[in-house]
């Protein structure tokens, strides 16, 4: 359906007012009892799950709570619509999106337990974060009055976890603490033999509280915090963080600074895309070509230290644009050692489609179907390989000019999908990275007299997993008073959930690796 | 087959020099008698377990990374096992959540004599940048005995194996 008609639509509801923030952001308020209705609007005329579905104390300026459920157009038009109401301070209440929206459940979890917001009709208000084990009932990390409980406080309740049960079928856990060198989380099986019946991951182990870190935060002390939310995503992130800042307060960056931008990020792309085909390899237990991606990743991540004294590109993004440049020596060196890269990679990609067994015990394996997937709200590199073709490069493209990103999609949605799609995007990111030098303006790399603005805004960058989403409220000393982060593994976990279903237990580390997600990412 | 031995003439051997570095400062307090029994028990060969308790991701990434045939860390004697049955040191990155303490604890109590603990990282001295979080139970040495700190943010995997090998006393 086309913008307008959504807007109409969307007018036609009662007591509803439709602000056009920025030229890619659209705020629609409701009044709370006509929430649910605009969003299940939204979610069915523009064909699109929830991107993001927050709450903010607002109670020190008398509005209450506030909700935002944020969704991501691409169709028929490109733009960013937040449907957003103010509910009571007191027994604060919502009406649950999640039984007619399923993308929402996991966010309103989240709402839950970090506001005492009560989502009423969510079957499922158990934990995400705050385990029942070790935080007590009661206390409300996000809001503005928010104390730490004592360590003495005693702790109820239990997480149930969804059980088979029959004969011939077990239970299986594993976690938090793994076998292999790895982030923590729990997955409890139920099998009967070897293949898997379900499978219930339950995380939150690396949760470190970082929204309210965020909060009161200057922001280039903020910039640096961003980098810390994913490690191997801090360009992406810290990339998004930047931009939200500079749409709130009005900040061009110059184009060197821009095209800068768009290199470092294919570079994250690039060493993350060969860690991961490498740790496909490697769980099958083919370990040539484990050890190439290893050593490709390696030349990389030593490219990246070069260009950037950092081997994770911390440090890279700044508010207003980057704060390392490129000069000619730089993009010389950068050019050569891409082609040496890009040569291995052929070895790599040639030594994987040669072994039959190899390609037997990834082909069909952990399949997603697409369907399932635009339910979960599955996005980034896992929903392009079930056929779903989302790519901030392609929809939101007038952030990247002059050069335009090719965006490929498999449909099979099975484990070999998603490493075609990783060895696609890696080559893809390499051409784009040469075009960006060809095409490198002069000038500055970062604005000069940057003056803040209050505000709220979206900011967002197709970091290597998928879009990461930083939804940013700047107070009037310019210090974040609410910062809501999405990065995709915080969905895109439960399509590894759906996607072993039927596989046997030996390949849930081959799949598990396929989609490579954060655990840091989706715990903050 | 034939993608593998061409890879294998192409990049010839990878491993770089590495020697034993200088501990920095400050990097962990170690009783004289432990440093003893582990200069005499694990200088030759030493089995890691590692436990992520709530990093960011870099640290890990880097640990893997001296596993690569660049930094192959095993040319050293030093293994990452899969259970603390087996090991001889458990290795903690991650500012330790609260929902982690237990796991922590019990991962070392597991761990058969004699043995000890490592700390990588920034945020598994004191919690680095989430030290004010309301989720954090103490620091790594609020619970497990720390005989070593690696710094950085993250380390990078030649300073890991660098600080080790100082640690071990050996020379390679």
């Amino acid at each position: 359906m086309e913008y307008k008609e959504i807007i109409a639509q969307l007018k036609a509801i009662p007591s509803v007012e439709v602000e056009e923030r920025y030229p890619d952001e659209t705020y629609i308020l409701t009044a709370p009892d006509n929430f649910r209705q605009a969003c299940e609007l939204v979610n069915k005329k523009a064909h699109t799950p929830v991107a993001m579905f927050f709450a903010r104390d607002k109670r020190g300026t008398g509005q209450g709570f506030g909700l935002y459920c944020v969704f991501m157009s691409t169709h028929q038009f490109k733009k960013w619509l937040i449907v957003s109401a103010d509910i009571g301070p007191v027994d604060p209440r919502f009406d649950s999106l999640a039984k007619t929206i399923y993308s929402a459940s996991l966010f309103e979890r989240e709402i839950k337990e970090m506001f005492g917001i009560e989502p009423s009709g969510n079957p499922d208000l158990r934990s995400l974060r705050l385990h029942e084990e070790s935080w007590p009932r009661g206390f409300y990390p996000l809001r503005k009055d928010f104390k730490a409980p004592d360590p003495g406080i005693k702790t109820e309740g239990e997480y149930l976890f969804t059980r088979g049960e029959g004969e011939g079928l077990f239970e299986v856990p594993v976690g938090p603490v793994h076998a292999g060198v790895i982030g923590p989380g729990h997955f409890r099986f139920s099998v009967a033999g070897e293949p898997i019946i379900n499978l219930e991951i339950r995380l939150g182990f690396t949760h470190r509280g970082v929204e309210k870190i965020f909060e009161g935060k200057t922001v280039e002390e903020a910039v640096k915090l961003s980098e810390r939310v994913s490690g191997d995503s801090a360009f992406g992130h810290s990339l998004a963080f930047c931009r939200a800042i500079e749409k709130i307060s009005g900040l061009v960056v110059p184009d060197r600074g821009l095209y800068i931008r768009a290199i470092f990020l294919e570079m994250e792309r690039m060493y993350n895309h060969v860690s991961d085909i490498g740790g496909i390899a490697l769980d099958v237990g083919f370990g040539a070509p484990a050890n190439l991606a290893a050593m490709i990743k390696e030349s990389l991540q030593q490219l990246n230290r070069k260009l950037s004294s950092s081997r994770f590109l911390k440090g890279v993004n700044t508010c207003a644009g980057v704060s390392q440049n490129l000069d000619g020596e730089k993009t010389g060196f950068l050019r050569n050692e891409l082609a040496k890269i890009t040569a291995d990679l052929k070895l790599l990609n040639d030594m994987l489609f040669e072994s039959a067994s190899f390609m037997d015990r990834v082909d069909g394996t952990g399949v997603l179907r697409k369907n399932t997937a635009f339910d979960l709200g599955i996005s980034g590199l896992a929903a392009r390989a079930c056929g779903i073709s989302l790519d901030l490069r392609k929809d939101f493209c007038g952030v990247y000019p002059g050069v335009k990103a090719k965006v490929s999609r498999e449909y099979g949605g099975d484990v070999l999908s998603r490493l075609k799609l990783r060895i696609f995007e890696f080559n893809e990111s390499a051409d784009l990275i040469k075009g960006y030098l060809d095409n490198l303006p002069r000038g500055n790399i970062r604005k000069d007299h940057i003056q803040h603005k209050t505000g709220f805004g979206l900011g967002y960058a197709e970091a290597w997993r998928g879009p990461v989403l930083y939804w940013v409220c700047l107070d009037e000393q310019a210090r974040i008073e609410r910062c809501k982060i999405v990065d995709p593994s915080f969905q895109n976990w439960q399509g590894l959930a759906f996607g072993v279903l039927g596989d046997i237990i030996p390949d849930f580390p081959v799949c598990n690796k396929s989609f490579d997600l954060s655990y840091s990412g989706a715990d903050l | 087959m034939i993608n593998i031995i061409k890879a294998r003439f192409k990049k010839g051997i990878a491993a770089r020099d590495i020697k034993a570095g200088v501990l920095p400062g400050g990097s962990g307090s170690c009783g004289a008698e432990l440093k003893e029994m582990i200069i005499k028990k694990f200088g030759r060969s030493l089995h890691i377990r590692q436990v992520d308790t709530g990093s960011c991701g870099a640290c890990v990434s880097e640990i893997v990374a001296c596993s690569n045939p660049v930094y192959d860390i095993q040319r050293f004697g030093i293994n990452f096992v899969a259970s603390p049955r087996h090991a001889d040191c458990l290795l903690v990155t991650g500012p330790v959540p609260r929902n982690m303490a237990k796991a922590l604890k019990s991962v070392y109590d597991a761990m058969p004599e004699p043995k000890f603990v490592i700390t990588l990282g920034d945020c598994a001295l004191d919690g680095g940048v989430f030290k004010d979080s309301y989720y954090a139970s103490g620091p790594a040495s609020a619970i497990v005995p720390v005989a070593l700190h690696i710094p950085g943010c993250p380390p990078d995997p030649e300073t890991i194996i660098k600080s080790l090998l100082g640690f071990l006393s050996v020379t390679s």
